[in-house]
């Protein structure tokens, strides 16, 4: 049970408190309701450029990280499809510091030009490393592509190509910020060896007099209910050839969100699965083979993905994947499989509870999400799922009108 | 109106008063040492068997790590698949570890579950059987992964500057390769498993909100378990007499793997934790002078860090990024170029003041809960360091001035001892 209080500044950011006075730090968890999701189909990767910037100095702060590092605290941020995270671990005697930092950069942004075109490079690098100059660095692009073709979950946050990167312009950075950037549009977690009263009056000091900014009102594009199977095969320079396969799901706070989880325990993830068992160590025809899903804000994705044994045709692999696939929705999971992930699931909540920062960007994510009261009802819709929703719910995910296939093939010539 | 320019008052965290907690020692009855911290809210444990059982001992490449691998391959009572059930079935986690010197398992669990996990650990200890068909599939499966491996610059680099600065024949610049895994057979798993596990030396660790009976629990499987000495064998280190080398691995790669280094003395050096200040400055944290000149100046890379290997006999200074392959040259002449300026201007007050407290900060933030703290009490006992060790660190932190850390990097950043190497 994660206990915390809750209040809303007169500019409507949202306020969490979670005090933990084991720990002599403080966190401060602050989360933007922007993602890759809200992008510009012209100009993707934006959002993840645009947290870069944000350690490039603010209004009234020329550097953001060395009076951080000063008070002995640390930080950083990710950026996801569906949101943006910032975070700041400090002596929790010297908490002051980061609502300093953060009102500021809330505030306003330098807008400095250097920054723009130094962190542009730098994220050109961070795209080179992690998705070009990599083997099979590009999968995941190929199927976003394949897997959604309206809602913008089909690029990554990374950004489809450099060249969106490159292009960004200044103008855009400010509008950007002044349209996302909004107390109205931000959740603030203040976490660890802290206590409410004194939070009040930091955040009121520091963040109240932010004007609030007009609440941003998302309207993505719905993607359409797919109708076919749909394929694409890729050639690559690469060793062993790679099968990703994925099926549309339900969204975060979809009722049979919990069941999906649930079963994709049951397939992979760890020596005990099924694919695992069955694909790997049995029939010895995948490396290995993980079976995940995107637990998205909007209508996610069910993967199952992994590299052949040298030899094996990729036929024969999705053969003997689709025939796992059918005795898993043709049978009903045993009693001790669903206990088994439930346990599973149970101790994994347990250690990530463990950190004060997991608690605070939890009750951020969950507050996101829309109370972050959920976060203590978690265990409890675990609990609740049996193995007929778990039946159905794999029936209903695993049709073939519902899949999206990419071979992607060795070909050392590609 | 606040004043948004001020900043807030901070307390420098070079003040500090930093208590590790300190672990509790017992001995089961064979005399195996277990170190102990109790702490944390959450009911969960974590649990270590550390043997001496690591790459120094084995006599064949790969021999150590495959013996480790396949401890969860089967014992007499349960092949592995029913292993791997039990354990999930649980919510457990048993992970294996081999390192250079130790080879281990690690057991993450809900303590209520802690009974039905311990004489499986037993079992797989004690009477594995290391089945040929899963040696086979391991064979397999480890050289194709590696073989997706040899495809990234940054896992080559990895590799080959172990070699240079240790020499292929020490543990330390040794690596795999598929004709060592095809080299493997059980017989010779057998052997060291006979050796370094069933008549090995091994030490506990466990971090935890601790049941009053665990130590019981502890003996109880554990204590009758036989304990023979084990030394540790001596090598030889051949370090490269070529100092520069440009490596191309893949034709269409698009970035340069770069790794600097040289040798640098172990843990027990005087120079050591000194150098952990020095390096801080130089490129071991976001605001070192490294990342602020080639990624926040220059935007030649996602990332570039230094840091001082952990290793027990020795260490080596390492500075590694990935950068344009186009920039990889200018990105080194950099680095160069940072020496030299650590080398020949002192470092200034407010530079070494903020690195204090950023040290500082940082192990205020580490000592977060059992884990942190067990992880930091091994690490000396690992070294043979004393509880002491732990605020000589502090100290250093705390009192090392710009004069000692020039010297310091006179002493031992200079651009020629380098090793110096770029994979594409």
């Amino acid at each position: 049970m994660i206990t915390f209080d809750r209040f809303t500044l007169s500019n409507g950011l949202r306020v969490l408190v979670h005090t933990d006075i084991s720990t002599p730090m403080a966190v401060v968890n602050v989360l933007y309701d922007v993602g890759a999701r809200d992008e510009d189909p012209d100009q993707t990767g934006f959002a993840h450029l645009f947290e870069h910037l944000m350690f490039g100095g603010s209004l009234h702060i020329p550097e953001y990280d060395q009076p951080l590092q000063l008070a002995g605290g640390e930080n950083n941020a990710y950026t996801t499809n569906d949101f943006t995270n910032y975070y700041i671990q400090l002596p929790a005697d010297n908490l002051e510091t980061a609502f300093w930092l953060e009102s500021d950069r809330m505030l306003s942004l330098a807008f400095s030009q250097k920054s723009l075109a130094v962190q542009q490079k730098v994220v050109c690098e961070e795209f080179k490393e992690h998705y070009l100059n990599k083997p099979y660095g590009d999968v995941w692009s190929h199927m976003r592509s394949l897997a959604y073709q309206v809602h913008p979950y089909r690029w990554m946050t990374i950004g489809r190509e450099l060249a969106h990167i490159e292009q960004a312009r200044l103008q855009q950075v400010k509008d950007f910020f002044f349209k996302h950037y909004t107390p109205c549009n931000a959740i603030l977690v203040v976490a660890g060896n802290v206590h409410v009263a004194q939070v009040r009056a930091l955040a009121e000091k520091w963040f109240g007099p932010i004007p609030s900014g007009t609440r941003y009102q998302r309207q993505l594009p719905v993607e359409p209910v797919q109708t076919a199977p749909r394929y694409k095969m890729i050639q690559a320079p690469v060793p062993l050839d790679h099968l990703c396969k994925t099926w549309h799901m339900t969204n975060r706070l979809g009722a049979t969100y919990h069941a999906t989880d649930l079963l994709t325990d049951m397939l992979g993830g760890s020596a005990s699965s099924r694919l695992h068992q069955q694909l790997v160590k049995e029939q010895k025809l995948f490396v290995h083979i993980d079976c995940y899903h995107f637990g998205s804000s909007d209508p996610g994705l069910v993967a199952i993905e992994g590299k052949l044994v040298e030899g094996v045709s990729m036929e024969k692999a999705e053969q003997a994947l689709n025939e796992q696939l059918n005795i898993f929705k043709g049978q009903q999971p045993s009693e001790q499989e669903l206990e088994k992930v439930k346990n599973k699931t149970e101790s994994a909540i347990a250690f990530e509870d463990m950190s004060v920062m997991s608690r605070a960007s939890s009750l951020a994510y969950y507050e996101l999400l829309g109370d972050a009261a959920l976060m203590n009802q978690e265990l409890s819709k675990y609990a609740a799922v049996t193995t007929a929703q778990v039946a159905t719910v794999s029936n209903e995910l695993f049709r073939s009108e519902n899949e999206n296939t990419l071979y992607y093939y060795a070909n050392p010539s590609a | 109106m606040i004043d948004r320019q001020k900043t807030p008052p901070i307390v420098d965290a070079v003040h500090y008063q930093l208590e590790l907690k300190l672990y509790t020692h017992h001995q089961l009855d064979n005399g195996v040492d277990v170190y102990m911290i109790d702490a944390g809210a959450e009911d969960v444990l974590q649990i270590e068997w550390l043997y001496k059982a690591g790459n120094c001992y084995e006599s064949q490449n790969l021999i150590a790590a495959t013996t480790n691998y396949l401890l969860r391959a089967g014992t007499t009572q349960h092949t592995a698949y029913e292993l791997d059930e039990k354990i999930d079935y649980v919510g457990a986690y048993v992970n294996r570890g081999c390192y250079n010197q130790q080879a281990g398992l690690t057991l993450h669990c809900l303590n209520k579950h802690i009974d039905v996990l311990l004489p499986l650990i037993r079992e797989v200890l004690t009477d594995s059987v290391f089945p040929a068909h899963e040696l086979l599939l391991y064979q397999q499966n480890m050289k194709q992964r590696l073989s997706v491996n040899l495809r990234k610059s940054d896992y080559v680099a990895g590799r080959l500057i172990d070699t240079y600065l240790f020499g292929e024949d020490h543990p330390y610049g040794r690596y795999s390769s598929a004709a060592a895994f095809d080299l493997l057979t059980r017989e010779a798993i057998l052997a060291f498993y006979d050796r370094f596990y069933l008549r090995g030396d091994f030490q506990l660790f466990v971090a935890g909100k601790i049941p009053v009976d665990l130590l019981k629990k502890l003996n109880r499987y554990f204590g009758d378990l036989p304990i023979s000495k084990t030394n540790l064998p001596t090598h030889t280190i051949c370090p490269a007499t070529q100092k520069k080398f440009n490596i191309q691995n893949d034709p269409a790669g698009i970035q340069g793997a770069i790794r600097i280094a040289r040798p640098f003395p172990g843990r027990q050096h005087p120079d050591f934790l000194p150098a952990l200040v020095l390096n801080t400055v130089f490129g071991g944290f976001f605001g070192s002078r490294l990342m602020n000149n080639i990624r926040e100046e220059k935007g030649y890379t996602y990332g570039i860090h230094s840091y001082l290997l952990n290793l027990q006999q020795t260490s080596a200074w390492m500075i590694s990024t990935e950068a344009g392959k186009e920039v990889c040259a200018v990105t080194i002449k950099e680095v160069y170029a940072e020496m030299n300026r650590i080398c020949n201007e002192p470092i200034s007050e407010e530079e070494l003041n903020l690195v204090r407290n950023y040290m500082m900060g940082g192990l205020l933030g580490d000592l977060d809960g059992p884990f942190q703290l067990i992880a930091r009490w091994k690490n000396l006992i690992l070294n043979d360091l004393p509880p002491a060790h732990f605020y000589r660190t502090i100290d250093t932190i705390r009192t090392v001035n710009a004069r000692q850390l020039q010297e310091l990097a006179q002493r031992y950043l200079n651009p020629s001892d380098f090793y110096e190497l770029v994979v594409v």
